[in-house]
């Protein structure tokens, strides 16, 4: 990669870029080219260091040692704004829109075009129209950023690089909460981008993106560059194990099934028209995943299930017993729980220790009187720890502190301690790395083995195909279709009942989220 | 040890401030009173024999009349038979010393104050009783102390925080769960003049004692019950805790002076100064109250399964709801314990100051909101200490005391607080919210922390 063609000299290098915090090495001896009009995906797992190089190269972040040169200039990046003013532009995750604002106030915020201390709106209006039109995305400049989807935001962080002459463009998870269609519109709008001799930097966990977007792929790992490759020249399991170091024979455990009785049983469950008439039943030591677009109501059905809102319509049977659920409580009673999709915002108390957060829905058992016994819920929480290997530096660890994996692990663990036996998991992998991935379904694999009844909501057809012993497809808040041969099935099947119209072409890879 | 100031950081800026206010207020002390006694009585065994004539002369005041009736019980108590003591005006001295020239005895030594040592007659008694001249004077003696810590300033200090401590501790939950509660200056009236008018009506000033006793629980079940329906709008309706509060504060205020018609009540038995005034076993009963609050509201919130639950539910109501706590009981609980809390300190307040008037705690809130966050109890709810709360407390309580001590102006003395308020609060905001251990050289825990960020 290092000898190029003069004319092929690189848009930007990092070159040895080293960066310790007390008591961790963030990155080490780390170098990176970008070429004008190329896209490098940057991959690793969390932690290997990509958003401490990405907030370097914004100029968050100064490193111990290593230089920066644009354009064969080495420079200094000491703040972000001297990034932006030198043509980087990062669009994080979490965009940095201010959602009261119109479109055209937040392109130009801080750098409004003004005469005379008044801001010339028409202006900016025709620049921000000029700008989507390049992209290729029209969205009217005055409505409010609360308004748009995250997609529509998207495009508003990509027209807001482009108002900078931004040369630079890295993209942090962009496709994390897109439709499929709009990651196809993003990907259009990348591939754009390209041509127009921009450097594209874009990260994602999502492999297969990565063959679809980028012309090459940069690995860290551990704060190590494990390579750099050309996308032509690698496989997904190459890439796999170059970010987990370490080769995986299969994505997904094998398992023998032993179904069982009858567990939970739902009749014509509504609520709006999230939830339209919802009728399936789950066996003892069956997996049952839920696939379907994002808003086909398969959240909103397992919420009703669980009491977190209130059903209008419907019956639930619990061991072919009717139950009452009106609140979690009661669904708790029924030992039926909850792994929610958004685990930070619903499933931890994050500022809490994971004892804390373990113990939370188990009290009433760790207690004598009304006092809570700490030195039970000590042990139950320690044996718990031992068996789903937990990795916390101690049981008063802050949960916002712990990675994905073990975060899901400790929310797993406090459902197991209130001795769950309907198990629904919403997104059971979100945010989470490519081995850990592997030791959640082998702790969901040893649940159904158990005799637990596994409900699996996920937006990932392969997780949906390579775990679920049957699938219910939902489309608009109606069950549109199960499949029974999981082992015959394929994305396109899902895909198919998933949308009402055929799969287009971008939907190959099967993602639905 | 190092978990101590981990957990109560603030701690350490208590101690800075006592100890400065202690080397800012030394100054020379004489004893006085009855325990100035016992030091006389030890010098007088040492400078006189047992049949020696000794005059003990007491002013009028009160401290100085105790110290000579003190002492003449203890120096007849031991054995000096030979004591005359005199209390009252310089007169009465001359007389008693004119008396003793006419028995012809010879004056061992005169025992006294130093306020009397002043007197013209003691001074000039070479002149006056020639007969009686020679003879020693026995003054306590000096010496250089604090007067910050006088006992009697340090009980003055808890006296003076008694009631904002008190209603901090309910309003530790409510911030805790993320909320707050401005109505506790106004319930602090509400529940004084509630308590007074029932004693009032029931008797006035000649009733008994368990009437004291009624208009206590009456005044503080009424606040409970306003507690009650603030926390319902609250938990029920998700009225903003501010807003609610804010409507409860103007309307219990409002109760106050209409339900008096804007008249303090003095028509309260002699019994309705015990709580605030009154000692038992020898301490004072406001001391007594805050210890066995304290303890219990810090076991409580520490121990049991309802306090985690308050935890819980400030750190993430939702994450608390999906795990099957009663969030809508919980937050239900912690504006009614608030709400007892005032009325609790409407009552010390009406005890302290022995009456009943609907302008009682105004700005109340903003002191026990500021015990609270300078005890480290975090706004954004889910974390914070019982006790950091009480050190909390005293920290305003011993700004406000040493600074009278050093005689400012009140004035200032609103300025200087204001600042050490916000200071306190900064420095804990620009040290990661880890106070001032981050100052200390031992680290605790934090190191793992950074680790990960």
């Amino acid at each position: 990669m290092k000898n190029r063609p003069a004319d092929q000299h690189p848009l930007l290098q990092m070159n040895g870029i080293d960066k310790s915090f007390p008591g961790v090495h963030a990155l080490k001896n780390v170098s990176l080219d970008l070429r004008a009009g190329e896209v490098l995906a940057l991959m690793g797992e969390n932690g290997a260091g990509k958003s401490t190089l990405i907030k370097i190269l914004g100029g968050a972040y100064h490193p111990d040692s290593g230089e920066i040169v644009l354009d064969g200039r080495p420079m200094h990046v000491s703040s972000p704004t001297v990034a932006q003013a030198a043509g980087i532009s990062i669009i994080y995750q979490e965009f940095n829109l201010i959602p009261d604002l119109t479109v055209r106030e937040n392109i130009f915020l801080g750098r409004e075009r003004v005469r005379h201390g008044f801001i010339r709106a028409a202006e900016e209006q025709r620049e921000a129209l000029g700008l989507f039109e390049k992209i290729g995305m029209e969205i009217d400049p005055n409505r409010r950023c609360r308004d748009l989807t995250v997609a529509q935001q998207q495009t508003v962080e990509i027209a807001k690089a482009l108002s900078v002459n931004a040369r630079i463009i890295v993209m942090d998870e962009p496709t994390a909460a897109l439709t499929s269609q709009e990651v196809a519109h993003l990907f259009a709008i990348i591939k754009d981008l390209r041509a127009q001799g921009i450097g594209v930097i874009y990260i994602s966990h999502r492999i297969d993106e990565i063959f679809d977007v980028a012309d090459r792929v940069m690995v860290l790992r551990d704060g190590a560059h494990v390579g750099t490759l050309p996308v032509g020249s690698i496989t997904r399991e190459m890439l796999i194990e170059m970010m987990v170091g370490r080769s995986i024979e299969a994505e997904f455990p094998g398992r023998a099934v032993r179904l069982g009785p009858e567990r939970l049983r739902v009749e014509d469950l509504c609520r709006g028209d999230a939830v339209r008439g919802v009728s399936f039943s789950v066996r003892a030591g069956e997996i049952l995943g839920f696939a379907g677009l994002v808003g086909a109501g398969r959240t909103e059905t397992m919420r009703i299930i669980f009491g977190a809102d209130a059903a209008e319509r419907g019956r639930i049977f619990v061991d072919g017993r009717e139950a009452t659920i009106r609140s979690p409580r009661d669904a708790m009673r029924h030992r039926i729980c909850l792994l929610s999709e958004d685990r930070k915002g619903e499933g931890l108390v994050l500022k809490h220790s994971v004892r804390e957060n373990f113990g939370l829905p188990n009290l009433k058992r760790f207690s004598r009187g009304v006092f809570v016994d700490q030195r039970t819920e000590r042990s139950a929480f320690a044996e718990y720890i031992d068996t789903l290997r937990i990795k916390v530096s101690d049981q008063e660890q802050i949960a916002e502190n712990v990675s994905g994996g073990n975060q899901q692990k400790v929310v797993l663990a406090k459902w197991l301690a209130h001795r769950a036996d309907i198990i629904i998991i919403d997104e059971p992998t979100r945010g989470i790395d490519v081995g850990a991935k592997y030791e959640i379904y082998q702790l969901m694999n040893r649940l159904a083995a158990d005799g637990k009844a596994i409900i699996m909501v996920s937006s990932e057809l392969p997780e949906i195909l390579g775990m679920s012993d049957r699938i219910i497809v939902m489309h608009e808040g109606r069950v549109k279709g199960e499949i029974r041969d999981v082992a015959g099935a394929r994305q396109e099947d899902i895909l198919a009942m998933a949308i009402a119209e055929p799969a287009s072409v971008e939907d190959r890879y099967g993602r639905s989220e | 040890m190092t978990k101590l100031f981990a957990d109560y950081g603030m701690i350490l800026v208590l101690v800075a401030l006592c100890a400065l206010f202690s080397f800012l207020t030394v100054k020379e002390q004489v004893p006085s009173g009855a325990s100035a006694a016992d030091v006389l009585l030890q010098q007088v065994g040492v400078d006189c024999g047992k049949m020696d004539t000794i005059l003990v002369v007491g002013a009028a005041n009160r401290d100085s009349a105790l110290l000579a009736e003190s002492l003449d019980r203890k120096l007849k108590g031991a054995g000096f038979s030979n004591t005359r003591t005199v209390v009252g005006s310089p007169r009465d001295a001359r007389l008693a010393l004119d008396d003793l020239q006419a028995e012809g005895r010879k004056l061992a030594a005169i025992v006294t104050a130093p306020d009397v040592l002043k007197w013209r007659v003691l001074e000039r008694i070479a002149e006056t009783h020639p007969t009686l001249a020679g003879c020693k004077l026995i003054v306590p003696k000096s010496y250089y102390w604090p007067g910050f810590l006088k006992w009697r300033n340090l009980l003055a200090i808890v006296d003076r925080i008694v009631v904002i401590a008190v209603i901090a501790i309910g309003m530790t939950m409510v911030i805790i769960t993320a909320g707050i509660d401005l109505s506790v200056g106004s319930l602090i009236a509400l529940s004084a003049v509630i308590g007074t008018l029932v004693m009032k009506h029931l008797g006035g000033l000649d009733a008994p004692a368990w009437v004291v006793l009624v208009g206590f629980l009456a005044g503080t079940l009424a606040c409970g019950a306003v507690g009650a329906f603030g926390g319902f709008a609250v938990a029920q309706f998700k009225v903003p805790p501010f807003i609610t509060t804010l409507g409860i504060m103007l309307m219990a205020r409002g109760l106050a002076f209409l339900i008096t018609g804007g008249f303090s009540i003095y028509q309260v038995p002699e019994a309705l100064s015990w709580l605030g005034q009154g000692r038992s076993l020898g301490v004072p009963n406001t001391v007594l109250l805050l210890v066995v609050l304290y303890v219990v509201a810090h076991v409580f919130m520490s121990r049991t399964r309802l306090g985690r639950y308050i935890y819980a539910v400030g750190g993430n109501e939702q994450a608390a709801r999906l795990s099957g706590v009663p969030v809508k009981f919980v937050i239900v609980f912690v504006y009614v314990i608030s709400a007892l809390a005032a009325g609790l300190g409407g009552c010390i307040q009406a005890s302290q100051l022995k009456t009943g008037t609907p302008n009682m705690g105004v700005m109340f809130e903003l002191y026990v909101i500021a015990a609270v966050v300078v005890g480290g109890t975090s706004l954004a709810g889910g974390s914070g200490r019982i006790l950091g709360t009480l050190i909390g407390a005293f920290i305003i309580s011993v700004i406000q005391n040493g600074m009278n001590l050093l005689g400012m102006e009140s004035y200032t003395q609103q300025v200087v607080l204001g600042g050490v308020i916000l200071g306190a609060v900064l420095l804990d905001k620009v040290r990661g919210g880890k106070g001032i251990t981050a100052f200390l050289p031992f680290r605790t825990g934090s190191s793992k922390e950074r680790k990960r960020a």
